[in-house]
């Protein structure tokens, strides 16, 4: 029977096409805005886990602040950090050893198909062992590089894909960094992050004098303390070294000493505080949508009087015409709903395409958990069936009578 | 002797305007028998409309009795008197009363769906109706693309989806040219006598009641006359 009353209710809508369409309206507006803010929310967290996520407690990392918006860390700012800073750095009380980092944004070729990646440094000479564990680097195919290895590249493991180069890359084949050639030695193992599967690994002597880096010009020193406990003294030192080496008074510091993980909190406090503000947003536009869809229902409930005595008068019981507009609002939810998660899927993916596009970063990524197409799904429903209450009970109490009298 | 259908006994029903109290029935006592057909007339405010909610269940009295074979329904709720309609009592209204947005097929087989009835045997039985009252081939239309006389034919085959013993027809043929009226009112005849359903009409007009069997005059809420041929 439940069926029957929803085929019913379902012609009921298609024939107020124009109403039902303007008031879903509202609700899928609500229902996209929240799953692509959310999507890209997540995507960008999930990213931004996934760049930071694999360096331990243990590690500092320094860069000139004023971070460009696409390009690598530390690449565009004012006044870079220098190169003698990290011997320096070396020497402060319970660091272990740093070196500098390079990153360099390049356009690599394979297969006449080109792409933009950031080439990484590895720092060469004793420093090279403690740079690999401590990003945990370690390859699928091939080798990883070697100190003198000159003219050779570790690549991430999304070039074995064919779909990168439209051909899959492999050991000992032969790539363009800046139109330079460079010899694949390695692929690195699946990290899941695209600080490692997207980019190019290449000895810090490499970039310096075959891509012409400047070596003056350091992008991030890394750093690593011997006692992770007492990591925020370090830094403090290591705070104070730097704004007498670059010249700045405290509180004006043009550089930025973080650790990976307490970046990674402040980010998500971040992130969290945005998401909650979209959460506010949505869940006011929701709210505006219900009530839409009760003053729909209402007009609806209005304008069938008469319908509704009829049914009445042909055997509907009380229970029958509540159900029949219960699901008719139920239905302008949940479509409403659907239509919202598409256009907000489309948006998301369709944003962190055009970031790929034109920034060439893969910071903005979307990601839409299972869990969140459900919620948009309920909340939808049962926003629709909970505005529809209402009217749908006022119109089952209807007097039989009074109702057929109604005029058409 | 015939069983009865419907007895009304002593039924008042009283409506509130304001601080006015109106008696539109003012111990109406009715009694309708199993394969009758009775004709109600009266002059306009004389009750009809109300008596005929209480013999449709439609409306229950503020005092007294109705009962349908035997069973007294002045006191069940909204949803029992549903049911009771839906399956005893076929209506037929003046205005047609079919809704708009549904093909004549879908109209008929509405009553079937407040009855649980299946699909299947939903669709066979209204296919059958509409031949039966000669619309087999509109039946997928909807009223505002059929004619007066026509929509009044849904409205019959409608009536009797769920195989009522009573019709009730509330001035059928009000809203019908002569000629269309007089089809209807043959319709019901045939209904009475070939299918021994017992038919109620109500109608201001003489030259209708003729055909009843049974005929029961109102004025002023009660019954004045009462004639069986």
């Amino acid at each position: 029977m439940l069926k029957d009353y929803a085929v019913f209710s379902l012609k009921n809508l298609r024939n107020r096409g124009l109403r039902s369409w303007l008031t879903m309206i509202g609700i899928f507006i609500g229902i996209a805005a929240v799953v692509s803010l959310i999507g890209l929310g997540e995507g960008l967290r999930l990213a931004i886990m996934s760049q930071f996520g694999f360096l331990g407690p243990d590690v500092l990392s320094v860069q000139a602040s004023g971070l460009a918006f696409a390009g690598p860390p530390g690449s565009a700012v004012s006044n870079p950090l220098s190169d003698d800073l990290v011997p320096k750095i070396e020497k402060v009380n319970g660091v272990e050893s740093s070196f500098a980092r390079y990153l360099e944004s390049s356009t690599i070729e394979f297969n006449d198909k080109q792409k933009i990646v950031i080439v990484i440094s590895v720092p060469e000479g004793e420093t090279r062992k403690i740079f690999e564990t401590m990003v945990n680097l370690k390859v699928e195919d091939g080798r990883l590089l070697k100190n003198g290895d000159s003219r050779k590249v570790v690549i991430g493991n999304d070039f074995k894909q064919d779909d990168e180069f439209g051909k899959s890359v492999k050991v000992g084949d032969r790539i363009l960094v800046k139109d330079i050639t460079f010899e694949v030695v390695g692929i690195l193992e699946k990290k899941g992050s695209f600080v490692f599967d997207n980019n190019v690994f290449m000895n810090e002597g490499s970039m310096i004098d075959i891509l012409g880096t400047e070596k003056e010009k350091v992008d991030v020193i890394a750093v690593k303390v011997k006692d992770q406990s007492r990591i925020a003294e370090i830094k403090s030192n290591m705070e104070e070294l730097l704004r007498k080496e670059r010249n700045v008074e405290k509180g004006e510091e043009d550089f930025q000493v973080q650790s990976p993980q307490q970046t990674l909190e402040a980010l998500n406090s971040t992130l969290f505080a945005v998401q909650l503000f979209v959460y506010i947003i949505a869940a006011i536009s929701l709210a505006v949508g219900g009530i839409g869809i009760m003053n729909t229902m209402y007009t609806s409930v209005l304008e069938r009087t008469k319908e509704i005595g009829i049914m009445k008068s042909i055997g509907a019981k009380n229970s029958a015409i509540f159900t029949i507009f219960f699901i008719e609002s139920g239905f302008l939810g949940m479509v409403g709903g659907i239509i919202g998660l598409i256009i907000g899927m489309s948006l998301a993916y369709g944003v962190s395409a055009l970031g790929r596009i034109f920034l060439g970063s893969d910071l903005i990524q979307a990601s839409i958990p299972l869990w969140l197409i459900f919620l948009a799904l309920s909340i939808s429903f049962l926003l629709g069936s909970m505005f529809g209450v209402l009217p749908a009970y006022r119109a089952s109490k209807l007097n039989p009578v009074d109702s057929l009298r109604a005029a058409k | 002797m015939k069983k009865s259908v419907i007895r009304l006994e002593n039924v008042w029903k009283t409506y509130r305007m304001g601080h006015v109290e109106v008696n539109a029935l003012q111990g109406l006592n009715l009694d309708i028998q199993e394969g009758e057909f009775v004709a109600i007339m009266g002059p306009s405010g004389s009750g009809k409309s109300t008596a005929v909610n209480m013999i449709g269940c439609l409306d229950v009295p503020t005092k007294g009795k109705i009962f349908l074979d035997s069973h007294d329904i002045s006191k069940l709720g909204e949803s029992e008197l549903a049911q009771i309609r839906g399956r005893k009592i076929g209506f037929i209204f003046q205005q047609f009363n079919l809704v708009a947005t549904l093909t004549a097929i879908e109209n008929v087989m509405l009553p079937m769906i407040f009855q649980g009835i299946p699909e299947d045997a939903r669709m066979k039985k209204a296919g059958e109706l509409l031949n039966l009252v000669g619309l087999g081939d509109r039946m997928n239309h909807k009223p505002s693309e059929l004619s007066g006389g026509q929509q009044q034919r849904v409205a019959i085959a409608r009536s009797l989806a769920n195989d009522p013993d009573v019709i009730l027809a509330d001035e059928p043929t009000g809203n019908l040219d002569s000629k269309t009226g007089a089809n209807v009112l043959d319709f019901l005849e045939k209904l009475h006598h070939e299918e021994n359903k017992t038919i109620i009409m109500v109608t201001h007009d003489q030259n209708l009641a003729k055909v009843a069997e049974h005929i029961e005059f109102l004025k002023d809420g009660k019954i004045i006359k009462s004639t069986r041929s």
